[in-house]
């Protein structure tokens, strides 16, 4: 299977840190590929210079058969990288249903449209249902997004990526802050969302990169050491070393 | 709907006054309310931005000062064929609002109230300038535009005007371009992230609230019939903030209601002191601690 997202010889310094050092991996379709490692190692920057909003030093990435090294995060965006955050980043002050139908507008023609009512479109409407139920917060519809519970919006924010129609998603740690019961639906949804979508998992969670990964890569002081399935992984002395040890 | 009553009450009252003021009031009371429509006009421009759009501007007298020097020049050049006096203040505002859209909307917070306060005074010192058309003294018309020569025509044109920009500017609210506009004042990173140029939206809503200031600013010409870089010093643009917030940011109502509060505030307390600034100012901070949302979420709440 070709590559949806590939990226390689990544390099990025702040100053005199290396935070991504010369990373090269690749995102398949119908797959689902975490990226670990310890705190530092530069899992968020690495997704930032995915997402658009913090551009590399060096190397290149490559999004369904093209070069988007040099474009913006919204161009991106455009393109079908669909991003969650790792801190929550919904409108508050929108209603649920419209925080969800605003990101399937994004995909849905021109908005520059300035007289029909925008909350009377019903085909952005049902597709925003569409997502919530997916979720399994089709109830809280009408509820102000700023009100949901921790556990409600991540749900919330997942399906606004999935509303925007994305070609592959890219997960900054969805279980951050969850309790165990949370993360386990969350996990099943997003084991059902894996073949539709490819995801790129940056996750601390080690149940869920376990549960859900095909690939796992451990990035650790910005360099990729070790790739493979999760077995491999969880055989492999270096990464144990790296990352499992400490986790055990 | 319930949101829109007070606006609609408001402009009914407005309907109401040439007839009212038969019987007390007369020219004093219809100017009073052309003004008071005037500013709403600006006001619920002004709302787009700031209510609406998080951006506060604090150089929107500026257009009100373009449109009404661009109607004060023609006139006192002979043009007083309305069609082309709004044509060329169309043209010439929504030129300045796109260049100084594009610099100023780099910024955001503090730098953009700055940046938009020194365009603003640009134009004032501009206008003041202009030596052979009053200079700082501003410039008295010794005509209307002809469409405007009756009186009743100019107050129920000041009238339409209002309902049409209060009606178009609701509408653009609750459009796709408004919700994504709402959408980048509350989370401009998460709006980006979905694919959207927030920057030309933002730039768009700025042009279009230009224009409809500066159209704003030919009617104030007209019902003065007197133009004057005063029109567009920065406390005019104070002045529309202060009835924005008055009458509560980004609401429904809230820029009519606060327009037409601020000029029975302003003339009945200076009826009563000349420092009716020193009465006002405290009311202001009330309403501004105890009305959070301003005049039109007293009502909101009651209902």
């Amino acid at each position: 299977m070709s590559a949806v997202l590939s990226i390689s010889g990544l390099t990025k310094r702040f100053g005199a840190l290396l935070v991504t050092d010369d990373v090269s991996l690749d995102l398949k379709a119908g797959e689902c590929h975490a990226v670990i490692g310890p705190n530092g190692a530069g899992k968020t920057t690495l997704i930032h210079q995915l997402s658009g909003t913090l551009k590399p030093d060096a190397g290149a990435i490559h999004f369904d058969g093209q070069e988007v090294t040099a474009l913006s995060a919204y161009a991106r965006a455009r393109r079908g990288l669909g991003l969650t955050f790792q801190i929550t980043s919904i409108i508050p002050g929108f209603s649920v249903l419209e925080n969800v139908a605003l990101a399937a507008q994004a995909k849905d023609g021109s908005s520059y449209r300035f007289f029909g009512s925008v909350a009377r479109e019903r085909r952005l409407n049902e597709r925003a249902m569409a997502a919530l139920e997916l979720l399994g917060i089709e109830d809280r519809a009408q509820r102000l997004a700023g009100d949901l519970s921790h556990g409600e919006k991540r749900a919330l924010e997942l399906a606004v990526a999935i509303a925007s129609q994305p070609k592959v998603l890219l997960l900054d740690e969805p279980m951050a802050g969850m309790g165990r019961k949370e993360s386990a639906a969350l996990i099943a949804t997003l084991q059902s969302l894996k073949a539709d979508y490819p995801l790129l998992l940056v996750e601390h969670d080690m149940d869920a990169v376990f549960a859900l990964a095909d690939r796992v890569s451990v990035l650790v002081y910005g360099k990729i050491i070790a790739t493979g399935t999760p077995e491999e992984i969880r055989s492999n002395a270096e990464a144990r070393a790296a990352y499992l040890g400490e986790e055990a | 709907m319930r949101n829109a009553l007070p606006a609609l009450f408001a402009f009914a009252l407005f309907a109401a006054v040439p007839w009212l003021s038969e019987y007390w009031g007369g020219s004093y009371l219809t100017s009073l309310a052309m003004r008071a429509m005037i500013l709403a006009i600006g006001a619920v421009s002004l709302d787009l931005l700031i209510g609406h759009g998080g951006m506060v501007s604090f150089g929107h007298a500026a257009f009100l000062g373009i449109g009404s020097y661009v109607a004060g020049i023609a006139l006192t050049e002979g043009t007083t064929d309305l069609t082309t006096i709004l044509a060329l203040t169309v043209g010439i505002a929504a030129l300045f609002a796109l260049v100084t859209g594009v610099i100023s909307l780099r910024t955001t917070g503090v730098s953009f109230i700055m940046i938009t306060l020194a365009f603003g005074q640009m134009v004032f010192f501009t206008l003041s300038a202009l030596s052979d058309y009053g200079g700082d003294d501003g410039l008295t018309l010794w005509d209307r535009a002809t469409a405007f020569e009756e009186d009743t025509v100019l107050y129920f044109s000041i009238l339409g005007a209002l309902v049409a920009s209060w009606f178009l500017i609701t509408r653009i609210v609750g459009s796709r371009f408004g919700r994504v506009l709402r959408a980048a004042k509350q989370n401009e990173a998460r709006v980006e992230t979905l694919g959207y140029g927030v920057f030309g939206m933002r730039l768009t809503a700025y042009v279009i609230a230009g224009v409809m200031a500066a159209i704003a600013g030919v009617l104030l010409a007209n019902q003065a019939e007197f133009v004057s870089p005063a029109t567009a010093a920065w406390q005019r643009s104070g002045d529309l903030i202060i009835v924005v917030v008055l009458g509560g940011m980004g609401t429904r109502s809230g820029a009519v209601l606060g327009a037409l509060a601020f000029v029975a505030l302003e003339e009945g307390l200076s009826s009563l002191t000349h420092d009716w600034r020193l009465i006002f100012g405290p009311l202001l901070i009330l309403i501004v601690l105890y009305a959070k949302g301003g005049l039109a979420s007293l009502w909101e709440r009651r209902v």
